[in-house]
């Protein structure tokens, strides 16, 4: 069943972004250079290096799909990769205002993620296009998980490539490593990072759980539409009663009058 | 699977030949840009990355209409059905697709390189006419695998036409980016770039992924 691990994930994520926040604004020291904008930082990264891991997890569970045949793994690729293309609106929305910020344009060419963001929403934002102009749904999930395996495996060769182009002027907050950043800094990132994470999870175990309880109702209710014409038609367990000839015509507009 | 793919590329070679619905149409379509380029830019010669952003552009674009005609004629008449009631690998029809696709680009581009030369381009281009080659081979090679990956999944679209290309531009994007970094210099008449080997290297990753992917992929886009 979906849903049960919504309860405990969904305080876990309070509790995370709270203390995220608390350390972002009371604990992580100004940054000399660039001043409390640079406090964004620990809404873009994170932001960032979730919205990428959710493209990526969305091709490995469409791999899984395709493996398994089981819808179910496509409903979760779908659902990641749409939070992920939310994110992916946060990731250019607030690098934009940190480019403005430090730098004073709203975009800049020579920020490799940020333009590496923009190619990569760009394709995912045919997704769903794609996705819902295909009527079968089993081709539907078959081509919707094709394209989330490509476009993972595009989004890391797309960083490659957008990397060797750009002139390395990106602001380093922090190298490769992390080494350069003190200790309070590099401590808060890692939290907002698990708190990012959660956000996610959380969202994501929603949007599933609620996409499974509409398909039940669905079902559902097509059941007992399906029932209740058949009660009309005279169909059911107990056709004694109908069974006297009413005339046909009347039940024909009873079968369709309660939908 | 060799023979099947090479029965399915002569058939349409053959379409092609005696119907010739695709590739005088990039061909039309890439000298029209260059027209259209010398009208916006209003330059009579063009040269350096100016130069090299206009070619790589007016090409990758000419590569959406070749992909847009790759499957939508096999759909409409009822080709593709044929195909797969043979006892044939499913890769075959991927293997001669984009064979077909990188055949048509190399016709293409023989017609589109000299006209660029006398239309647009200020420096001469025969100096840099090897390096140039190699670039645009490779390229092709990758065009050719993720263009008939594409075509495969936006021919079961209700909006093909626009699923299509809006579906392959970003996908191109890293080409775009190493065929105009690599031919830039190239037109500034520097002779040929140090990190040529580099964007080379760019290229061929791209397309061995791509045809990696599509060869695994391509089963699942004509299953039935």
């Amino acid at each position: 069943m979906y849903g049960r691990a919504l309860k405990p994930l969904a305080l876990a994520t309070a509790a995370g972004a709270a203390l995220a926040f608390g350390l972002i604004f009371f604990y992580a020291p100004i940054d000399a250079d660039q001043g409390f904008i640079q406090k964004i930082f620990y809404l873009h990264v994170p932001m960032a290096i979730v919205a990428l891991l959710g493209f990526l997890a969305g091709g490995v569970m469409a791999a899984m799909h395709l493996r398994t045949r089981k819808r179910v793994w496509d409903m979760r690729s779908y659902v990641a990769i749409h939070l992920s293309i939310i994110l992916a609106v946060g990731v250019l929305i607030t690098g934009s205002i940190w480019a403005k910020a430090s730098w004073g344009h709203w975009w800049v060419w020579d920020e490799p993620m940020l333009v590496s963001f923009l190619i990569v929403f760009l394709l995912y934002a045919v997704y769903q296009p794609l996705r819902f102009s295909i009527d079968d749904p089993e081709r539907q999930a078959r081509y919707a998980s094709v394209f989330a395996i490509s476009g993972a495996a595009f989004t890391v060769l797309n960083f490659v490539a957008v990397r060797m182009a750009a002139t390395y002027t990106h602001p380093r907050v922090f190298s490769q490593t992390g080494g350069n950043m003190p200790r309070e800094m590099f401590f808060t990132f890692l939290v907002s990072l698990a708190a990012m994470a959660l956000v996610f999870a959380t969202l994501w175990t929603l949007e599933l759980g609620s996409k499974n309880a509409s398909e039940r109702l669905r079902r559902a209710r097509r059941r007992r539409g399906r029932e209740a014409d058949a009660r009309a038609l005279g169909l059911d367990d107990t056709p004694a009663r109908t069974a006297g000839g009413s005339p046909p015509a009347a039940s024909v507009s009873a079968a369709t009058a309660p939908r | 699977m060799t023979r099947a793919a090479l029965a399915i590329l002569r058939k349409d070679l053959r379409v092609e030949l005696r119907a010739r619905e695709a590739v005088p149409a990039m061909a039309l379509f890439a000298v029209t840009a260059f027209v259209l380029f010398h009208f916006a830019f209003d330059r009579d010669a063009l040269d350096g990355d100016v130069a090299a952003g206009t070619l790589w552009v007016t090409l990758l674009l000419t590569t959406v209409l070749g992909v847009n005609r790759l499957f939508v004629a096999e759909r409409e008449q009822g080709g593709l059905e044929a195909m797969l009631l043979a006892p044939i690998d499913r890769t075959a029809i991927f293997l001669a697709k984009a064979a077909a696709l990188f055949l048509y680009l190399v016709v293409v581009e023989i017609v589109a390189l000299p006209a660029f030369a006398v239309l647009l381009l200020g420096p001469d281009l025969l100096g840099s006419l090897p390096a140039l080659i190699a670039l645009l081979l490779l390229a092709d090679l990758g065009l050719a695998a993720v263009g008939a990956l594409v075509g495969a999944l936006a021919a079961e679209t209700r909006a093909r036409e626009v699923i299509g290309p809006l579906l392959l531009l970003p996908l191109v994007v890293p080409l775009a980016i190493a065929g105009a970094q690599a031919t830039e210099p190239l037109f500034t008449g520097a002779g040929a770039p140090e990190d040529l080997g580099r964007w080379l290297g760019l290229m061929g990753l791209y397309a061995t992924i791509f045809v990696l992917l599509s060869v695994a992929l391509f089963d699942f886009l004509l299953e039935d």
